[in-house]
């Protein structure tokens, strides 16, 4: 009885749910699938010589849901609400990297004013992804005022979310052809309100509390350290490849939605550890502010969506007098809409990095395959080489600063 | 460097066994035989100028339609010092779904294999570790195969002509 209840093998081991027992003085610890401090649900198997961990053994696919199999059955403009459930932190990237995809394959050129207002609620993204990687990872060294402290701004984005498209986290911002709506005066004035005085306010302040704190810094140098040559061939992207030392950033190597007229840097750090990770994402967040003070400055007039019949909905007043716009708006709602054929693969930069689509159309009215480069899951296959022989803390922190999202992991 | 000069140098040294090259929306696509593929992956990763150093992503088709290559593994690589991108192709009749393992070249490609043979049962010889990686160890079909409808076939209201494929 006793003796097939004691897993020998990690098939064993999960099916049991119990820790694998070995003749040796290993023990085997499991993080995860709810742990708090995995921040999703995924598991790690640890095999830890007393505090140090020997080696690991992940499991993934808690929360895998389809996302390439449903996407070949639905038109393109319902595949926007299947990518905002990628990395749910900031799926307006998402959202925007899904809408370029598609218009590159259908040769749109949408307006410079929809394609500013895109930047702005990338950036707006990207700065509420690095929030809660960098304020999380204090909450993970045991320094949690600096988290609650910088939630308001977040809080104070998906305001401006609300604002933009109705909903706050699964977004579903903008449409294939541009946004659904101009920026409204209290979009407009909320964004400024963030971005000249609450935010570098209060940034500057969680700076303040932790760049330069003896307590969190002696935690996170030097501990998950990684070679720019090593991140490359793991497939890193995004900050965690910059920490490394590699200035690769798809905005600038392959600028999209006119991130070509945008002035701003690049952050990089050298050693490729938790502290230079912690400080890329710092960093970014003021270039973040930078590109959409610019983007508001210089803000262009116009029309907010491309003439684009058969993908942009047209608006609801004409659908009742216009006899060709309640045709086009039957045509798109019920997905009737043939698309041209066509292999893509375009990339934007989301959160955690190189966020791709490669689409392949035969011309139908879904794609015929659909396959999402997802930074996370790329990159994570590299953290139980990261945290080979140190200790369990130590891995919690490192966990904290790759910043995996479950969702984008699993899609 | 053009995408003329990278099809040109590939030519030169793999011959015929690279075929099909295209352009699409200025990405060179190449299709190369099964034999062929980690010489070529290797090649253009340490190729002098080309340096095609970085896998971004690998992933796979199912063509049921294309007889005698009905599986398709796609590689996309980044040149990051000359910012250029290559898609490179290979293409395995269903009776013999083997394709070499590119984690030789490159360890990123590990779980990227995983799940392509966790969603269209490709086996890459000499992987370290080919198991599922998102579905459930008892799943005992391969998901993204086009013969896996995703809708219930019983159901009559959904019908093609209307909402399907």
């Amino acid at each position: 009885m006793e003796d097939i209840l004691i897993p020998k093998n990690t098939s064993d081991a999960l099916a049991l749910n119990r820790p694998i027992v070995e003749d040796t003085e290993y023990t085997t610890l499991n993080l995860g699938p709810t742990h708090p401090a995995t921040h999703g649900i995924f598991q790690n198997i640890l095999k830890m010589d007393g505090e140090k961990i020997v080696s690991g053994e992940q499991t993934i696919g808690y929360i895998h849901r389809a996302f390439e199999k449903i996407a070949e059955r639905r038109p393109f403009y319902q595949i926007t609400t299947l990518t905002d459930r990628m990395n749910y932190c900031s799926s307006p990237i998402n959202n925007m990297g899904w809408h370029m995809t598609v218009e590159k394959l259908l040769g749109v050129k949408v307006p410079k004013r929809a394609e500013y207002i895109r930047v702005i609620m990338m950036e707006l993204a990207r700065i509420s992804d690095h929030i809660i990687c960098n304020s999380i990872l204090g909450v993970d060294t045991g320094a949690y005022s600096g988290f609650l402290y910088v939630f308001q701004e977040r809080e104070k984005i998906y305001e401006i979310y609300e604002e933009i498209c109705g909903a706050r986290l699964t977004t579903n911002m903008g449409r294939i052809g541009g946004m659904e709506r101009d920026l409204s005066p209290t979009a407009i004035a909320k964004i400024k309100d963030l971005i000249y005085n609450s935010l570098p306010k209060a940034w500057a302040e969680f700076e303040k509390l932790f760049n330069r704190n003896r307590i969190f810094v002696d935690r996170i140098v030097n501990v998950g350290t990684i070679t720019g040559e090593r991140a490359l061939e793991y497939g890193f992207t995004g900050p965690n490849l910059r920490a490394a030392g590699v200035d690769y950033d798809v905005r600038v190597m392959e600028p999209y939605s006119s991130y070509q007229d945008f002035e701003f840097e690049i952050p990089i750090g050298h050693n490729g550890d938790t502290y230079d990770r912690f400080m890329v994402r710092n960093q970014e967040i003021w270039e973040s502010i930078k590109i959409i003070r610019q983007a508001l400055e210089n803000l262009p007039e116009g029309p907010f969506y491309a003439n684009e019949n058969h993908y942009y909905l047209p608006p609801k007043h004409d659908v009742y007098k216009n006899m060709e716009a309640l045709i086009y708006h039957f045509k798109i709602v019920m997905g009737e809409i043939d698309a041209p054929a066509g292999e893509i693969y375009h990339a934007v930069e989301g959160g955690n990095g190189e966020l791709g689509f490669y689409l392949v159309s035969d011309g139908g009215r879904a794609p015929y395959r659909l396959h999402f480069r997802r930074p996370s899951f790329i990159y994570y296959q590299a953290y139980p080489e990261m945290c080979k022989g140190v200790s369990i803390s130590d891995a919690i922190v490192i966990l904290s600063s790759l910043n995996v999202i479950a969702g984008e992991l699993d899609a | 460097m053009t995408n003329q000069q990278i099809a040109e140098d590939i030519i030169a040294n793999f011959g015929e066994n690279a075929h099909s090259f295209e352009e699409p929306w200025g990405l060179l696509t190449l299709t190369i035989n099964r034999q062929h593929i980690i010489s070529l992956l290797e090649y253009l990763k340490q190729h002098e100028t080309f340096r095609f150093n970085f896998l971004t992503d690998l992933t796979g088709i199912h063509l049921p339609d294309n007889q005698g290559a009905e599986f398709g593994v796609i590689y996309h690589l980044h040149s990051l010092e000359n910012n250029v991108r290559i898609r490179i192709k290979v293409f395995l009749s269903q009776d013999d779904v083997h394709i070499p393992t590119a984690t030789t070249v490159w360890p990123t490609a590990n779980w990227m294999e995983r799940e392509t043979y966790d969603f269209f049962g490709i086996l890459f010889d000499a992987h370290p570790n080919l198991i599922r990686i998102l579905n459930i160890e008892e799943m005992d079909y391969f998901p993204l195969r086009k013969e896996y409808a995703l809708e219930d076939a019983t159901r009559e209201d959904k019908i093609d002509a209307l909402f399907g494929r």
